[in-house]
């Protein structure tokens, strides 16, 4: 009976032979079935790569689509037993494209295996692999050396590739290396010891990973559990659900709620198969408290020395999305149970992954490694990620099309308002509001270049002006000349740009001013995050829907002569993207109606909103 | 009761942190039980992750009408014992049309099966759906997901899927998107039934050894359940001692020759094994990659 469950990552390259490894050890601890066998023996004639032989890798290479590519495509989980365990297998794939499915896999991993093809040695795909096995704390790691029958069963090569393997450990962090010469297709040193290399007298991969204890954290930690779910069926019961993060807790001991400090003591841990002395690690509780205090998911109860409120975090971020990280972005933020907004403060280094040094950037692509500062809309309770996974460990989400886009490591942490106070002043923005006999409001046009969005502006402000109204306007344009004069048109760039249009908007709203933007504002993640600048209902995106082509035919500025005759890169609707609104307050065709008609549309779409009286 | 095996305990605490999961981040969960040992042990978890209250979202059977009257009678007993409430859907136009596996083949999967299915996720509206599936039964559901997108039309595109890290279940959705949620994904078949047994938990009569008639067809045995069975020239149904090892509707479940017939005989059975659960189910064997290509349709 198995006594214990190990979870293992599995990386290796395409032709390291990992699918064969795993297809091998899944087959020789018997969790192949025989009708399964037999279709692999038709499979082996039809997609084979061993000649005359069953190919194992096909076990493994799930989808339909890689099975024809011959290449794996995402992480996978494999599972098996022997006598003394069970296993978790999470196999992923070794090309650099797909860095974020190993570090997927890396996330729930104890321990992990690196394929090293004897006849290559190490390459730049094995730095990278244990960097990533090492970012993501496994402290464990076999290093499998393959096709030890293509070198001839040779000792030396085997024990230069583990002496070059060691020499990167002190770029890697610590790891436990235990190397083991293998060859996956015939078993050698995966199940049993092989003839062919005496020299090799250490224990085979399945009995390595049979003993292996994981170095995890030490058990005397203090209590943590992020509360997962109010469990309230009736006004007799409020109990807080959640799963031991770390340390022991017992009836009577006294938790904190890390977000508001304030404490109760436990006084019932219950579950469905009765009431619990103690509770620990990994086990999921129901707790009872003593009284009533304000507790909610994504709160973490937890004893002294509590978690640190976060603020800001500074983290290691690996980037996996098509469309790069810019400082400026904002995204959900999940961590533990929490979910709050996220905006990219700075991004100051790329870890290059194949030489194992930083390199100074201001973005990150698909699949890179950085350093990137978050600040964050509420605060946060979290530990560094080298101390806890779960209160260490978050993603980041894409607030519109919902995708999980970036994995983070906190290194960091700058506790939420020590350095920065937030002075909160006796007259605020409703007083301000109220002598200006108005609602502020932010009246944000976007569209194309030449599309019309500065001319209605300017003559929906007249009309304020002339019904005594108080505004403000920000032109795009204008402001480059003062505010963002540093800013040139890159992706980045332009996050940056907007970010500061949308604060300055802000504070015109708090002096009570209904502002008005003309700004092409491309994207809809900027057009967001300048929205969650303001309140609910202070912000009216104004969508001015004019056609490139009549844009191109106005051109006022000349601008689409020059973007067209390539003088002027990253023109909006020529090479560069734009969004258009999905879902606009208020949309104005331009060639349905001339601005004076669109300008009253404006003015009473605010009388509507109870804006202007 | 027997002891609980140490990595049992870690899968049940996976499993009821991510039933917990749903019940915080879904406005409208549902729990699709399809009554056999799976759903048994999906619910038996449910009821654990809630306790003391009951499981904040209900249970819907998609009814072919083709279903063994031993599971009906089960779905109605474990409903009442526990105090669920239970949706019920059958494909109103298969019915009408006579849609039967007798006579439609694949096609009765489809219409009854996959077709009623997203019938009935749309008509109820619901954002997540709970299901029962295990990784080890498929290649193809090796690389599935806990919280596994559907997009519009329940659709399933394998490339599009959300990394999933740690233990941070992404429950956002984008208009027209639904979720499908496997808490049973690192199970296999033995720790269901070494966790049936350990647990004390109710399973379908069916899974164990009873005289049944029986005919052979294309050397695998179908029970016959009701006076629905249509016989072949010469069949005779013949009395043997046979159980499930997998529960779908009746004629295309195929039973085993086996004698087991308490839980500590089926796991016994379980570790010594050389089948694969799914070889008795018939559909999955229509053509290569068929698991996969229903998923893709919307399939569980």
């Amino acid at each position: 009976m198995p006594d214990s469950l190990l979870r293992v990552l599995t990386c290796g390259s395409v032709d390291d032979g990992k699918s064969t490894l795993i297809g091998r050890l899944l087959f020789e601890c018997g969790s192949i079935p025989d009708d399964v066998l037999v279709a692999l023996e038709r499979d082996s004639r039809r997609f084979g790569t061993v000649e005359g032989g069953t190919d194992y890798a096909l076990l493994v290479d799930g989808l339909a689509a890689e099975r024809e590519q011959g290449v794996t495509i995402d992480v996978a989980y494999r599972f098996f037993e022997t006598p003394v365990r069970r296993f978790i297998l999470a196999d992923s794939p070794g090309h650099q494209q797909y860095t974020r499915n190993m570090v997927t896999g890396a996330s729930t991993s104890d321990f992990a295996i690196l394929l090293i093809d004897a006849r290559k040695g190490i390459l730049a795909q094995t730095r990278r692999h244990a960097a990533i096995v090492s970012l993501l704390g496994i402290r464990d790691v076999v290093l499998a050396v393959n096709k030890m029958d293509l070198v001839g069963f040779d000792q030396a090569v085997f024990d230069g590739i583990v002496a070059g393997f060691h020499a990167l450990l002190d770029r890697l962090g610590p790891l436990n290396v235990t190397a083991i010469p293998v060859v996956a297709r015939d078993g050698d040193n995966v199940t049993r010891p092989s003839t062919n290399m005496p020299w090799y007298t250490g224990a085979t991969l399945l009995a390595t990973l049979e003993r292996a204890e994981p170095t995890l954290r030490p058990l005397d930690v203090p209590f943590r559990m992020p509360v997962q779910y109010v469990n309230r069926p009736d006004h007799t019961f409020r109990g807080y659900a959640g799963t031991v993060e770390a340390g022991t807790i017992k009836p009577g001991d006294t938790v904190i709620n890390t977000t508001s400090r304030v404490e109760a003591k436990i006084a019932q841990i219950v579950t469905m198969d009765g009431d619990l002395a103690t509770a620990g690690r990994d086990e999921p509780v129901t707790l009872v408290l003593d009284r009533e205090i304000d507790v909610s998911r994504g709160d973490v109860l937890a004893v002294e020395p509590i978690p640190a409120l976060a603020g800001q975090i500074d983290a290691w971020v690996v980037w996996m999305d098509e469309t790069p990280l810019f400082r400026g972005r904002a995204y959900q933020f999940m961590l533990g149970t929490k979910s709050v907004v996220g905006t990219i403060t700075d991004i100051t280094n790329r870890l290059d992954v194949d030489t194992l040094t930083e390199v100074a950037v201001r973005e990150l692509a698909l699949n890179e490694i950085g350093r990137v500062s978050i600040s964050l809309s509420h605060p946060v309770a979290c530990e560094v990620y080298t101390e806890s996974r779960t209160l260490g460990g978050f993603v980041l989400v894409d607030r519109l099309t919902r995708n999980t886009v970036g994995a983070g490591m906190v290194t960091a942490i700058k506790a939420a308002r020590s350095d920065v106070y937030w002075h909160r002043m006796d007259v605020g923005k409703d007083a301000r509001a109220l002598l200006n006999g108005q609602k502020p409001a932010v009246l944000w046009f976007t569209g194309l270049s030449g599309a019309g969005k500065s001319t209605i502006a300017n003559l929906v402000e007249k009309q304020l002006l002339a019904m005594g109204r108080h505004s403000m306007t920000l032109d795009g344009d204008n402001v480059r000349h003062g505010l963002n004069r540093d800013l040139g048109f890159s992706e980045a760039d332009r996050v940056e740009n907007i970010r500061r249009i949308a604060e300055v908007s802000k504070l015109f709203v708090e002096a009570g001013l209904i502002v008005l933007v003309s700004f092409i504002s491309p994207y809809r993640n900027e057009r967001m995050l300048a929205r969650d600048c303001v309140e609910e209902g202070e912000f009216l995106e104004i969508y001015v829907d004019t056609p490139v082509d009549e844009c191109r035919r106005r051109d006022p500025k000349g601008l689409y002569q020059k973007a067209d005759s390539g003088q002027l890169r990253n023109f909006t609707g020529v090479d560069a993207p734009y969004e258009a609104p999905l879902d606009p307050e208020i949309r104005l065709p331009t060639l349905e109606g001339s601005p004076e008609v669109l300008a009253a549309k404006v003015i009473d779409a605010l009388r509507e909103r109870g804006i202007i009286g | 009761m027997t002891m609980r095996p140490a990595h049992l305990k870690a899968l049940e605490a996976e499993s009821i942190h991510i039933l917990r999961e749903v019940a915080a981040q879904a406005a409208n969960p549902v729990l699709l039980y399809s009554i056999g040992k799976d759903s048994s042990v999906l619910l038996h978890l449910a009821r654990k992750a809630f306790f003391p209250a009951k499981p904040p979202f209900p249970l819907l059977h998609i009814d072919t009408t083709w279903k063994f009257r031993d599971m009906i009678v089960f779905r109605d007993k474990t409903v009442q014992q526990f105090g669920f409430e239970l949706r019920k859907h059958t494909n109103p136009d298969g019915l009408r049309d006579g849609i039967n596996p007798f006579d439609h083949g694949s096609a009765y999967t489809q219409i009854m099966k996959t077709d009623a299915l997203k019938q009935a996720l749309t008509i109820g509206k619901y954002d997540f759906a709970i299901g029962g599936a295990r990784r080890d039964e498929e290649r193809s559901r090796a690389k599935e997901r806990v919280f596994s997108v559907r997009g519009p039309g329940h659709t399933w595109e394998p490339k599009r899927q959300r990394p999933e890290l740690w233990h941070l279940y992404n429950g956002n959705l984008a208009p027209g998107e639904t979720l499908r949620v496997f808490p049973l994904s690192n199970w296999t078949e033995l720790d269901v039934w070494t966790y049936v047994l350990a647990e004390g938990i109710d399973v379908v009569p069916l899974y164990f050894a009873a005289p049944r008639p029986t005919v052979m067809r294309d050397g695998q045995i179908i029970v016959v359940d009701d006076d629905r069975m249509r016989f072949l020239p010469g069949e005779k149904p013949e009395t043997k001692l046979v159980r499930f090892r997998s529960l779908g509707c009746y004629p295309l479940s195929a039973a085993v020759d086996s004698p087991a017939a308490t839980l500590e005989d089926i796991v016994a059975e379980m570790r010594s094994t050389r089948v694969s659960e799914r070889a008795g189910r018939l559909i999955d064997q229509d053509q290569d990659s068929s698991m996969e290509k229903k998923k893709r349709e919307g399939y569980f």
